[in-house]
């Protein structure tokens, strides 16, 4: 599986965001995007999970399953937030994520047992969503990426509010999902500590900005 | 989908869900109209079928803002727009949910309703029937106001603004087939035929809208 961006750029209202990127990302390769604030980083992501229409340019998976419309079907988004009900359980929430999302072709979820062990946190899968520390919460977000299985995980920093052991974690979940031929793109200040890893440094439009701000 | 359908139902009956907010709001507008009006029983068993369409209708309106709004605020609507499952379904499921957790025990509570309006059995009876039948379009026209408002922080009010005016038809065609129950020379089954109608096609047209204007607004 190879997924390949050519040329995106994206606007936000009237003002452009990023222009031309491209990148081309193989199965268990990681792409890394890094960026100061207002760069573009989460922009770039939600175009990549087909939540916002690229301006231009176009995103391609060559070698995926044939029946896939877009790559987002293929793909797990996690976003600042945690698309967690507060008022369900723990429990309830993964598995109506695994039983709605299901999984893609080519690979199975883990069960929720096995999802919230992997996460570190067996023990309080029974509590609602509501009840856990903002740390707690993120980890079950990440366990949501365990139960529905699909290749790609685009992820928009996800170790936000994580101390350094549920980063460590958090490392090891990319490494296990990278080496089954997995795709990880991750907008992240933190260094995953991985091998095969792609960069993608995104500076913003600092000069337009500067140009916009006089003429106002 | 079936996950997604109990998901909306527990989530309503949970702590801050919104399916007994809307009966109670019914309860409310229905009890207090014999006061307002007077003891006047023959007057209170002519307007009641209308005052229990009104309130139902006003009480169905009630929590709909919040159908995705809710969704769109911890990001689980981003999700359902990946998915690979066309959006339109999904909007169908939780229309069909939220119509469960609300709309349903509206139609459940008009009996009692209806004895304060000092209604005959007929008239009872077809107003429950009309309520079964129409409510579940005025949540579907819903969907598309809610769809609509979805990013807007005080939607609601918006969202009932939107909606009201599709939503006349059902109210009209479903007071006059509750009047022709009663009143001998007017047929029933045409008004509740074309309440029907318009029910179904909302059914149709009312995902398509919803689903549509959800794209749109999910940038």
């Amino acid at each position: 599986m190879r997924l390949m961006a050519e040329g995106l750029s994206a606007k936000r209202g009237e003002d452009l965001i990023f222009n031309d990127i491209s990148f081309v990302l193989d199965a268990s390769e990681a792409l890394v995007v890094t960026g100061p604030n207002g760069s573009g980083k989460s922009t770039l992501l939600r175009v990549l999970a087909g939540l916002l229409r690229p301006e231009s340019g176009h995103l391609k998976l060559e070698n995926g399953p044939p029946e896939i419309a877009h790559p987002s079907e293929l793909s797990h988004y996690l976003g600042h937030r945690n698309a967690m009900k507060r008022e369900l359980t723990v429990a309830e929430n993964l598995s109506f994520w695994h039983r709605f999302m299901g999984d893609s072709p080519g690979g199975r979820g883990a069960t929720l047992t096995e999802a919230v062990e992997a996460v570190g946190l067996p023990d309080i899968a029974h509590l609602p969503f509501g009840y856990l520390s903002a740390g707690q919460q993120r980890r079950m977000a990440m366990a949501k990426l365990l139960v529905a299985y699909r290749p790609i995980w685009i992820l928009d920093e996800p170790t936000a509010a994580l101390d350094a052991g549920a980063d460590r974690l958090f490392a090891e979940l990319v490494k296990t999902h990278l080496g089954k031929g997995g795709i990880v793109i991750a907008a992240t200040h933190q260094p995953l500590g991985l091998d095969r890893t792609k960069e993608l440094h995104m500076k913003g439009f600092e000069h337009l900005a500067g140009d916009h701000w006089h003429d106002v | 989908m079936i996950a997604l359908f109990f998901r909306d139902l527990k989530l309503s009956i949970r702590a801050g869900g919104g399916a007994m907010i809307g009966v109670l709001f019914f309860m409310t507008v229905v009890a207090v109209i014999p006061f307002g009006v007077g003891p006047d029983l023959n007057l209170l068993s002519r307007i009641g079928p209308a005052i229990l369409w009104i309130g139902a209708l006003l009480a169905s309106l009630l929590g709909l803002d919040r159908l995705f709004q809710a969704e769109r605020d911890d990001g689980s609507l981003d999700l359902m727009l990946m998915q690979e499952t066309p959006l339109l379904f999904t909007v169908f499921v939780k229309c069909a949910a939220h119509w469960a957790a609300t709309g349903l025990p509206l139609v459940i509570a008009s009996p009692l309703l209806g004895l304060f309006m000092n209604m005959s059995e007929i008239a009872i009876g077809a107003t429950m029937l009309t309520l079964l039948i129409g409510t579940p379009a005025v949540t579907f026209i819903g969907a598309v106001g809610a769809a609509v408002a979805v990013s807007l922080p005080r939607g609601g009010l918006l969202v009932s603004i939107l909606v009201l005016p599709l939503a006349i038809p059902v109210l009209i065609f479903g007071v006059s087939a509750v009047y022709a129950a009663i009143e001998d020379p007017a047929p029933f089954l045409p008004p509740v035929m074309i309440l029907a109608a318009i029910t179904l096609f909302f059914a149709v047209i009312g995902p398509v809208a919803a689903a549509a204007a959800l794209r749109h607004a999910s940038d």
